[in-house]
């Protein structure tokens, strides 16, 4: 009885400051993919709330709760509601079964760094990524404008293309490591990064990764010089901060997975792990601003043609790759 | 394929590590200044003994392409015209110049200031006394 109590206080902990952390990255987020972005085009950005601009995403936050929420007339309301949550809850709900540490152990007890370890971690958060894209077809349908209809399809054939390749390029990994579980994955990169045996399937991941979470150049779902604002342009206030909330979720996510995948999760000597982890993921993050400030969008048969036609082909080949060499080694 | 993508990213990141070279002006601190040929707000000129240049001929507001400019003409004692009224509409005004180039007087001045903001329609219609330099005194 006493076992369970504390396991349950232990789990609600966990779960609040991973939660507590993830929001306020996610909102920094924001502010610093301005800045970033700013800086790279030579701007300044936001400079006049806060010292340069640092309570900006309070302030933000604080109008977006007073704006006004406009449900449009001839939209499906229970599903328009539902559809930034359905869109919001998954990308916060993956971060589950990333570890962020080791093992550590407080009066005796110890303690994983990982919400849970489930042994099918990778098709867990697969699996729930996935379900985010529901968000957001049903918030382009419910709309009843086609802009967002138009978005909401693009972003599902999208979401198609490149799921495939996204799963088939971590499957390298889970050969070499021969686990599903997350914890596993990072124990076994204690030698080496899995990045410098799978160099062909984190290329593979990190543009499929881009593709996944609708960010630029793959952002065509919210292609403002076409479809005005894709799938979210009938919304407004907390419901459209929700569906950018869960874009800037999903980012964390797959910087998250990818860290965990391909460069040794929490690994890393002198510093704390969960330092190391931020880090490597902060690098990642900065990665997905960099490419947003660099390159224009693709046109959508370009997508459709690169998904389909080369990202599909060299995911199999850098499986089968990999199958030889680890039989033949 | 792949090279020009590096170079895209290579010059985004130069700026990214270059933070102090920005192209931002932080307007209301720093204040732009105009260049010398400038069309910003007009001035109706006086000549040295501070009489106003301005003989209400109308040229200006016949030649102007968004006719904002009003004016109604009338005579002094010694017979000589003026003007009686002289509104330029300055939410109309495009800032085009022309009533400067036609003016046969010199009587009409685009001049250096932008900050021409108001929250009220009215005040963007700007009269004579407005628009008129003021008298300096004599010494």
């Amino acid at each position: 009885m006493m076992e369970a109590l504390i396991f349950l206080v232990l789990a609600v902990i966990k779960v609040a400051v991973v939660i507590g952390v993830l929001l306020l990255i996610i909102a920094y987020l924001i502010w610093v993919e301005r800045k970033v972005m700013a800086h790279m085009q030579i701007r300044l950005g936001p400079m006049r709330v806060g010292w340069h601009g640092l309570l900006q995403p309070i302030a933000d936050g604080l109008k977006l709760i007073f704006k006004e929420d406009i449900i449009p007339a001839h939209a499906s309301k229970i599903v328009f509601v539902l559809a930034p949550v359905v869109a919001t809850v998954p990308a916060l709900l993956s971060i589950a079964v990333i570890p962020f540490g080791d093992t550590i152990s407080i009066l005796g007890r110890s303690i994983d760094m990982v919400i849970t370890d489930i042994n099918i971690g990778i098709l867990f958060v697969l699996a729930v990524t996935s379900v985010g894209i529901y968000g957001i077809i049903l918030g382009g349908w419910s709309s009843n404008n086609k802009y967002s209809l138009l978005g909401a399809l693009r972003s599902s054939a999208q979401m198609i293309s490149y799921e495939l390749s996204l799963g088939l390029s971590l499957i390298g990994v889970i050969m070499i490591s021969q686990s599903l579980s997350l914890v596993d994955i990072v124990n076994s990169q204690a030698k080496y990064w899995f990045v410098i045996l799978q160099p062909l399937g984190f290329l593979i991941y990190a543009i499929s990764a881009i593709a996944e979470t609708n960010r630029c150049p793959f952002d065509l779902p919210e292609a403002e010089t076409e479809l005005v604002a894709g799938f979210h342009t009938e919304y407004s206030s907390m419901k459209f901060a929700l569906f950018f909330m869960a874009e800037y979720a999903n980012i964390v996510t797959v910087s998250a997975v990818a860290v965990t995948f391909f460069f040794g999760g929490w690994r890393g000597p002198f510093l704390p792990p969960v330092v190391w982890f931020l880090i490597k993921m902060a690098l990642c993050i900065f990665f997905f601003i960099w490419l947003r400030s660099t390159y224009p969008r693709f046109r959508y048969d370009q997508l459709m043609k690169f998904g389909w036609k080369i990202l599909l082909p060299v995911a199999l080949a850098n499986i089968l790759i990999t199958g030889i060499v680890i039989v033949l080694v | 394929m792949i090279m020009p993508l590096i170079k895209g990213l290579a010059l985004t990141l130069k700026h990214y590590l270059n933070p102090f070279k920005v192209i931002t002006m932080q307007y209301p601190d720093e204040k732009w200044t105009p260049y010398p040929r400038f069309r910003g707000l007009h001035e109706l000129q006086r000549d040295e003994n501070g009489k106003e240049k301005c003989v209400a001929c109308g040229l200006c507001s016949t030649v102007c392409p968004a006719e904002c400019i009003e004016l109604e003409g009338d005579e002094n004692e010694q017979g000589e015209r003026f003007a009686k009224t002289y509104e330029i509409n300055m939410l109309r005004c495009i800032f085009c110049g022309y009533c400067e180039e036609v003016c046969p007087e010199e009587a009409i001045f685009l001049r250096q200031d932008y900050e021409l903001v108001s929250e009220n329609a009215k005040d963007h219609i700007y009269n004579k006394e407005k628009l008129l330099v003021p008298l300096k005194k004599k010494k």
